[in-house]
C-alpha cells in the first residue's frame, strides 16, 4: 500500500522533474578505495560541520542582538538562560574552529595527492576559496560575543589589514565602519557574518561540490595505472554515503563532548577606554602569520616591516590559489621526492612551528 | 601661477609667526639664567665658593624668581660688597634660630604677597607653629626644637607634591624621624624615641612607606604639621576618626567612650595602639588569646559575653562566605554561569565589612542584624552554586545517554556497511 503511494509519488515527481537520471547517475557512481582514501572523507566532514554551522548559527540568531550594549548581554542570556542555549553556542563555537581545522586537512591532503591538477582546477580555486570564506566566517564571528579578547583581537586583526599597501587603509575603514572599532565594527561584522558571508559561502560551495560531483573522485597515480580488475571501487551510494554519516556521527560524539566538558568562555565584557590586556592573540589558524608580522624587524630593506610580511602572506596565498597553473613537475626517477611534497611539507612545517611559537613565547 | 594669488599674503604671515616663535623660545631661554648672571648676590657667592651648603637652583623660591635679597635683604644688582650687604639698602643677613618663623612669615603671613603665586595657599602656618609644642618651647628659649628650615630645609625647599621634596607624604615620617628618632637629641624631653620603627611596621606605614599610598597617614597627618602637638584624650578618636568616619560615629555613641573620657583612656588608641596600629582581625574581637576585649571585660560580665557572641556571629558569616566562595571557584572551574553568584557574595562581603565597622557599637542586636544579612546572602549564594553544579552533572549524563545512543547507531551503521559490502 505505501509502496505503491510512494512510487505514485515518485512518477508525479519524475514527470515533471526527470529525477531518473539523477538517480541513474548516482547509483553508478563508484568511489576508489586505496591507501589513501580515507582523505575523500575530509571534504564530507568538512560540509557536516558547515551544516552544523548553519543550524546552530540560525538557533543562536534568535536571541543574539548586535550592538555594544547588548551583543555580549544576549551571548550571556542565551548561555545561562535559554534552554540548551550552553550547547549550543558551544557546539557553534567548537565547530567552527573544527571545521577550519578539517578544512586545512581537507586542503592539504587533496594538494599531497595532487587532486588539483588537470581537470580539477576549478574545485582547488573554489576550495580555496571556501577556506579564505570560512577564515571570514571566523574573524567576524569572533568579535560578535564583543568580549575584550574579540574586541583587541580584531583591532590587531584589522590593523594588519590597514597595512596592505595603497588600499590598507581604505579596507581598515571599510571594516571597521569607520576608523576605529566600534559599534559600527560589530553592526557589520554581523552583517558580514550572518548574510554576505554565507551568501558568497553557498554560492562557492554549490560550485565546489557540483566540479566533485560531474568529475568524480580524484584517482591517485598508482591507482590509475592499476589494471581495471584489480581497482577496488565501492558505490558512492550507499556504500560512500553510509561511511561518510558513521564518519560524521563521531564527529558529532566529539563536539558534544568538547562542548559539555569544555564550555566555550564568554570571558570579560570588551571596554573600548581599557587600555590592551596582555595575551592578545588571534584564532589559532591566524597564529602563524601574526607571529611572523611580530618576528618582523621594523624595515625589510626599503619597506616597512609589516606592510612586507602582508605584501608576502598576499603573495603567497596568490600563488597557492594558482598552484595548478604553475605545479613543478616532478622528474622521472620514481624513487625522488617530488618538490611540490617537499614544498608542501614545507608550508605545513612553517604553519606548525609558528603557531606553536606563538602560543609558547 | 595665478592659481597660488590669493595665498600670497601667507607667505609673510608665516614668516612673523615663525619669527615670533622662535625670538619666544630665545627669551625664555634667556630668562632661565637671567638671576644667576645678573644677581651680583648669586654672582659673587658662587665665584668665592661660600653658597650656602644645601644650596638648589630648584628650589621653589628660585624658581618663582626670589633670589636671595628676597629674604636676606640688601641690593642684589651691586657687585660692591659694602654697598649690596649695607643694613641700610634692607640687608638682614641670617636670622637667628628664635627669628627663623617670623622671618619665613613675612611673606607666608601675608595673604597679599602669597596670593600672587597660589591663590588658595594658607597664611597661618606661623600662627599654627607658636600653638604647637615646637613654637611654645621655641618661645620659651628652647633653640633644639624644629623651626621651618628643620623641615622644609633652607635653600632647597621643594614644594610637598614634589616626590624629592622632604615635606612629601612618602618622605615625611623620615624628615620627623631626623630628630624624634635621635635618642641622644630627645633624651632631654623624655619622650619615645622609636616611633619611627613602629610606624614602619603599622598598617599605616606600609601602606604609605611600601605601598606608595600617599593617601595613608603620615605623622602630620595625626599630629597636625605647623600646630604639631600629640592628641590628647579627647581629640585622638576625632584624629582616627577623620578616615574612619564610622568607626568614631559608632564609637561616640556607646556609653564605653562616655567612660573612656571620664578615666582619661585615649579611645581608639587603647585597642589599636598608636604608632604601631596593626591590621585589623576577628579575633581582636571575643574571649580568645589575641582579643582586646579581655584586657577589661572578665568571664561572667555582660561585656565579656557581648564580646564572645560578637565573634561567633563573625566567625559563622566569614565561614559561610569563604565556603561560599570556594565552592564559586567549582562553578568556575567548570565554565557554568557565575554572574548571578558573583554578585550576592559581593554583597555578602558588603555586609561582613559592615559588621566589622559595627563591632564598634559593642552593641550585639546590630551586629547580629547585619551578619544575618550577609549569611542569607551567601546562602542564595551556595543554593545557586548547588544548583550549577547540579545543572553541570545533568549535563554530563545528558552527554553520555547521547554518546550511548550514537555509539550503538555507529555500531549498527558498521555492521549495514559490512552487510551491504558482503552482499557485493
Amino acid at each position: 500500500m505505501v509502496t505503491s503511494r510512494l512510487s505514485k509519488l515518485y512518477s508525479w515527481v519524475d514527470d515533471r522533474f526527470k529525477i531518473t537520471p539523477l538517480i541513474e547517475f548516482s547509483r553508478h557512481k563508484r568511489v576508489p578505495v586505496h591507501k589513501h582514501s580515507i582523505w575523500y572523507y575530509m571534504g564530507g566532514v568538512a560540509l557536516f560541520l558547515f551544516i552544523i554551522q548553519v543550524g546552530t548559527g540560525i538557533l543562536l540568531l534568535l536571541y543574539y542582538q548586535p550592538g555594544i550594549d547588548s551583543g555580549y548581554e544576549s551571548v550571556r542570556f542565551i548561555m545561562t538562560e535559554v534552554n540548551f542555549g550552553w550547547l549550543i553556542r558551544s557546539i557553534h563555537s567548537w565547530s567552527a574552529n573544527v571545521f577550519v581545522f578539517i578544512v586545512f586537512i581537507h586542503m592539504f591532503s587533496t594538494f599531497f595527492t595532487g587532486a588539483f591538477r588537470k581537470p580539477r582546477e576549478l574545485t582547488w580555486i573554489s576550495g580555496f576559496i571556501l577556506l579564505a570564506l570560512a577564515m571570514g566566517f571566523g574573524f567576524s564571528g569572533y568579535l560578535l560575543p564583543w568580549n575584550e579578547l574579540a574586541f583587541f583581537a580584531t583591532k590587531v586583526g584589522t590593523d594588519i589589514a590597514g597595512a596592505v599597501p595603497f588600499i590598507g587603509d581604505a579596507i581598515k575603514i571599510v571594516l571597521r565602519g569607520g576608523e576605529d572599532v566600534t559599534g559600527a565594527t560589530l553592526s557589520r561584522f554581523y552583517a558580514f557574518h550572518v548574510a554576505l558571508l554565507p551568501a558568497i559561502f553557498t554560492i562557492a560551495l554549490s560550485l565546489h561540490l557540483l566540479f566533485i560531483q560531474r568529475q568524480g573522485m580524484h584517482e591517485p597515480e598508482f591507482f590509475k595505472n592499476l589494471p581495471e580488475n584489480k581497482k577496488k571501487v565501492i558505490p558512492f551510494f550507499p556504500n560512500f554515503i553510509l561511511r561518510d554519516a558513521l564518519l560524521w556521527l563521531i564527529v558529532l560524539n566529539i563536539l558534544l563532548y568538547l562542548a559539555v566538558f569544555f564550555p566555550w568562555e564568554l570571558g570579560v565584557k570588551a571596554d573600548p577606554f581599557e587600555p590592551a590586556p596582555e595575551g592578545i592573540r588571534p584564532e589559532w589558524y591566524f597564529m602563524f602569520m601574526f607571529q611572523s608580522l611580530k618576528l618582523l624587524p621594523s624595515h625589510v630593506f626599503f619597506i616597512e616591516g609589516e606592510v612586507f610580511g602582508v605584501l608576502f602572506f598576499t603573495v603567497v596565498a596568490f600563488a597557492w590559489l594558482l598552484v595548478p597553473l604553475w605545479e613543478i613537475k616532478s622528474k622521472s626517477d620514481k624513487n625522488k621526492a617530488r618538490p611540490m611534497t617537499i614544498l608542501g611539507l614545507v608550508v605545513i612545517a612553517y604553519i606548525l612551528i609558528m603557531t606553536i611559537w606563538g602560543y609558547v613565547v | 601661477m595665478g592659481k597660488f594669488k590669493k595665498f600670497r599674503y601667507l607667505i609673510p604671515a608665516f614668516t612673523f609667526y615663525l619669527t615670533t616663535l622662535i625670538f619666544l623660545q630665545i627669551a625664555m631661554g634667556q630668562q632661565e639664567h637671567k638671576l644667576f648672571e645678573e644677581d651680583q648676590c648669586i654672582v659673587c657667592h658662587t665665584e668665592e665658593d661660600i653658597l650656602p651648603e644645601n644650596f638648589s637652583e630648584n628650589d621653589i623660591h628660585l624658581q618663582v624668581g626670589l633670589s636671595c635679597a628676597g629674604c636676606h635683604g640688601g641690593d642684589p644688582a651691586s657687585d660692591d660688597m659694602d654697598e649690596s650687604m649695607d643694613p641700610e639698602s634692607g640687608f638682614v643677613g641670617v636670622p637667628s634660630k628664635d627669628e627663623i618663623p617670623r622671618f619665613c612669615g613675612k611673606c607666608h603671613s601675608d595673604i597679599n604677597t602669597m596670593r600672587q603665586f597660589q591663590p588658595r595657599i594658607s597664611t597661618d602656618q606661623v600662627e599654627q607653629y607658636y600653638t604647637s609644642v615646637h613654637g611654645k618651647k621655641l618661645l620659651s628659649g628652647d633653640e633644639k626644637v624644629a623651626d621651618c628650615t628643620s623641615c622644609h630645609s633652607s635653600h632647597e625647599i621643594l614644594p610637598a607634591s614634589d616626590p624629592r621634596s622632604t615635606t612629601y607624604a612618602e618622605n615625611i615620617p623620615a624628615t620627623c624621624n631626623h630628630c624624634h628618632g635621635d635618642t641622644e637629641y630627645m633624651k632631654k624631653y623624655g619622650i619615645a624615641t622609636n616611633q619611627y620603627e613602629e610606624f614602619k611596621e603599622s598598617v599605616h606605614g606600609i601602606a604609605l612607606l611600601d605601598n606608595h599610598d600617599t593617601g595613608s597617614p603620615a605623622c602630620n597627618d595625626c599630629h597636625g604639621n605647623h600646630g604639631a602637638t600629640p592628641p590628647g584624650v579627647a581629640s585622638v578618636s576625632h584624629v582616627c576618626g577623620i578616615c574612619h568616619v564610622n568607626n568614631l560615629e559608632y564609637f561616640s555613641e556607646t556609653r564605653m567612650a562616655e567612660e573612656f573620657q571620664k578615666q582619661g583612656i585615649h579611645g581608639c588608641e587603647e585597642c589599636h595602639g598608636n604608632h604601631a596600629v596593626n591590621k585589623t582581625f576577628d579575633k581582636m574581637v571575643g574571649v580568645g588569646a589575641q582579643s582586646v576585649c579581655i584586657d577589661c571585660h572578665e568571664k561572667g560580665d555582660t561585656g565579656y559575653n557581648v564580646a564572645k557572641n560578637m565573634y561567633l556571629q563573625i566567625e559563622n558569616l566569614v565561614s559561610r562566605y569563604d565556603s561560599a566562595s570556594v565552592k564559586l571557584e567549582e562553578v568556575q572551574k567548570r565554565g557554568m554561569d557565575d554572574v548571578e553568584i558573583s554578585y550576592l557574595l559581593q554583597e555578602a562581603n558588603q555586609n561582613l565589612i559592615k559588621t566589622r565597622t559595627l563591632v564598634h557599637t559593642f552593641d550585639l542586636g546590630k551586629v547580629s542584624s547585619e551578619t544575618e544579612k550577609g549569611i542569607q546572602k551567601a546562602d542564595q549564594a551556595i543554593g545557586l552554586i548547588t544548583k550549577e553544579i547540579r545543572d553541570f552533572n545533568v549535563r554530563r549524563r545528558g552527554f553520555g545517554i547521547a554518546t550511548v545512543f550514537i555509539t550503538i547507531l555507529v555500531i549498527a551503521l558498521f555492521f549495514k556497511i559490512r552487510e551491504i559490502e558482503k552482499k557485493e
